[in-house]
């Protein structure tokens, strides 16, 4: 059976579909699995970094070190090369709103938050100037809120008022399904469901309107060598399993 | 050519209640840690901090050390979040002001170069800009185009720790990543160099190219050695972060009572009480 870590993993690697040379970046265990799977399969140009300092030629499991380094990749020259937009990001959100403007940075009050998070980090200079995606793994009015306490990553609302021209969110995975800002004025449509899930329960987890086709198609399952890929190269120890259960 | 070490003691003494102090390293990674817990031990405060925040962040707001913090994140790494930073947000003692990671950088350019600003995509539609009304947008005299006009983040002194430094300052790395500690020199008044090794000159070369020189003496004005003097932060290839340690830190910060205990042991002891009770720390574990 094809579980739905599986699914979420393949749908992130749909996200780099067309990527040519750019850097992949990811965080979590399923967009980093997916940002991989894109790079064995359809698009192999794609740079991958070991988040640290070094841009790697091989393709490890996603807990197994890289070993043969292609370039030199320390933050400074980051920071550079996500001004000339070769980059795509797949970022966390702990909160998301209908336009896709994101939080990182902290819960509640500014000046006395419930829950700080890490900070601002770098979601308005990846939003500002390069493709970016997110990653949900707990699909949640919580997460998907009317309003976000603190915009880090620009939303398409903000984005167009702002005229960022290197704007380009490109799409959300969850655990449910798959969404992108192409509804009207730039808000969340349903782009699939995974196998398995209601549309119903899609809307009810999520804490806005969500613009929803007539036809919702279900989210595509990894062929053959892609689930190879996943279970014997990428993720032999089932990391993904721990970050996405079963429902 | 003037010799610029300083004990620990001296090299912090400089630093005055009130300043601007910009601190390197990256999370939890190269910071100057020893110099960090030099402050712990001194009766300074009031300070404005600019860092990429770790535990250096979570240990200075702990201690009611930081009136403002100007910052793009703080996180231990392999621990997503500094408890002590988190609960000094929540109960709301610090003034902060908070960055993009690409505007932070940004502005320490614009201090070297001596500009008030420099213009930069990365912040418009984020909320980093309301939240600080002092920030403003220049508009392109070549085009319709608008970008933020991120001011200087100029400093008053800088904390960096390298792995190698003379005694005149030319410091170097010999990790993977520089970070933007020669950023940090660079934009600050006075800066004080920590190292795993004060050599001379002349051995700068013996175990890394001279793409591994960072900057120049001419922005360093104190050179302390430290050996450990990031720990429990990474300063590869000397040492790899304490994980262990750094577990047992976020531990004990998240409970009163662990976290009195954890600064008897650790912070209200000097520099080679630390490192004893580091060896101790371990050898309790059953490592050697």
């Amino acid at each position: 059976m094809i579980t739905r870590a599986e699914i979420a993993a393949t749908a992130c690697a749909d996200l780099f579909r067309g990527s040519g040379a750019m850097l992949a970046s990811s965080f979590g265990v399923i967009p980093t699995i997916g940002a991989r799977l894109a790079r064995l399969t359809h698009a192999p140009d794609l740079l991958l970094s070991d988040g640290d300092a070094t841009l790697f030629a091989d393709t490890p499991a996603v807990d197994r070190p890289f070993t043969r380094p292609e370039g030199h990749l320390p933050y400074a020259k980051l920071f550079e090369l996500i001004a000339t937009g070769r980059r795509h990001v797949i970022m966390g959100a702990p909160q998301l709103d209908r336009h896709g403007n994101q939080n990182l940075s902290a819960i509640g009050p500014r000046d006395r938050p419930t829950h700080q998070l890490v900070g601002a980090r770098g979601a308005a200079t990846n939003t500002a100037n390069h493709a970016t995606s997110y990653f949900v793994p707990r699909h949640s009015p919580r997460v998907f809120a009317p309003t976000v306490d603190t915009v880090t990553g620009v939303g398409a609302d903000r984005a167009a008022q702002w005229g960022l021209r290197f704007h380009d969110l490109r799409g959300v995975v969850t655990n449910l399904a798959v969404l992108d800002l192409a509804g009207r004025d730039g808000t969340m449509r349903v782009v699939s469901v995974h196998p398995g899930v209601r549309v119903r329960e899609v809307v009810a987890a999520t804490g806005f309107p969500l613009e929803i086709p007539a036809d919702v198609p279900v989210t595509r399952a990894p062929d053959e060598s892609e689930l190879h890929l996943i279970r014997a190269v990428l993720d032999p120890r089932g990391l993904r399993e721990r970050e996405l259960p079963e429902a | 050519m003037s010799d610029k070490r300083l004990s620990i003691e001296e090299a912090v003494a400089t630093i005055e209640s009130g300043m601007t102090v910009g601190i390197g390293g990256w999370g939890s990674r190269r910071k100057p840690m020893a110099l960090v817990r030099e402050i712990l031990r001194r009766d300074i405060t009031d300070l404005t901090v600019v860092a990429f925040g770790g535990p250096d962040v979570g240990l200075l707001a702990a201690a009611g050390r930081i009136r403002r913090l100007v910052y793009g994140f703080v996180s231990l790494d392999s621990i997503p979040l500094d408890p002590l930073f988190t609960q000094a947000r929540e109960r709301g003692d610090l003034e902060i002001e908070e960055y993009d990671e690409g505007m932070f950088v940004t502005g320490l350019r614009a201090a070297n170069a001596r500009l008030d600003f420099l213009p930069i995509l990365a912040g418009l539609g984020s909320d980093v800009l309301p939240a600080n009304p002092k920030l403003r947008t220049v508009a392109s005299p070549y085009s319709d185009a608008e970008y933020v006009a991120m001011p200087a983040l100029p400093l008053d002194v800088a904390l960096v720790h390298v792995n190698r430094a003379d005694a005149q300052g030319n410091a170097q790395y010999l990790g993977p990543d520089p970070y933007f500690d020669d950023l940090f020199a660079m934009a600050a008044t006075r800066t004080i160099v920590s190292t795993e090794k004060v050599i001379p000159t002349s051995a700068l070369l013996d175990e890394g190219s001279f793409h591994t020189l960072l900057f120049s003496r001419i922005y360093a004005s104190a050179v302390v050695e430290a050996p450990q003097g990031a720990h429990f932060t990474t300063c590869a290839p000397d040492y790899e972060r304490d994980e262990l340690f750094q577990k047992h830190y976020a531990a004990s910060a998240k409970d009163p009572d662990a976290w009195a205990e954890f600064q008897r042991t650790f912070l209200l002891v000097d520099e080679a009480g630390y490192h004893a009770a580091v060896a101790r720390f371990h050898a309790d574990r059953g490592e050697s």
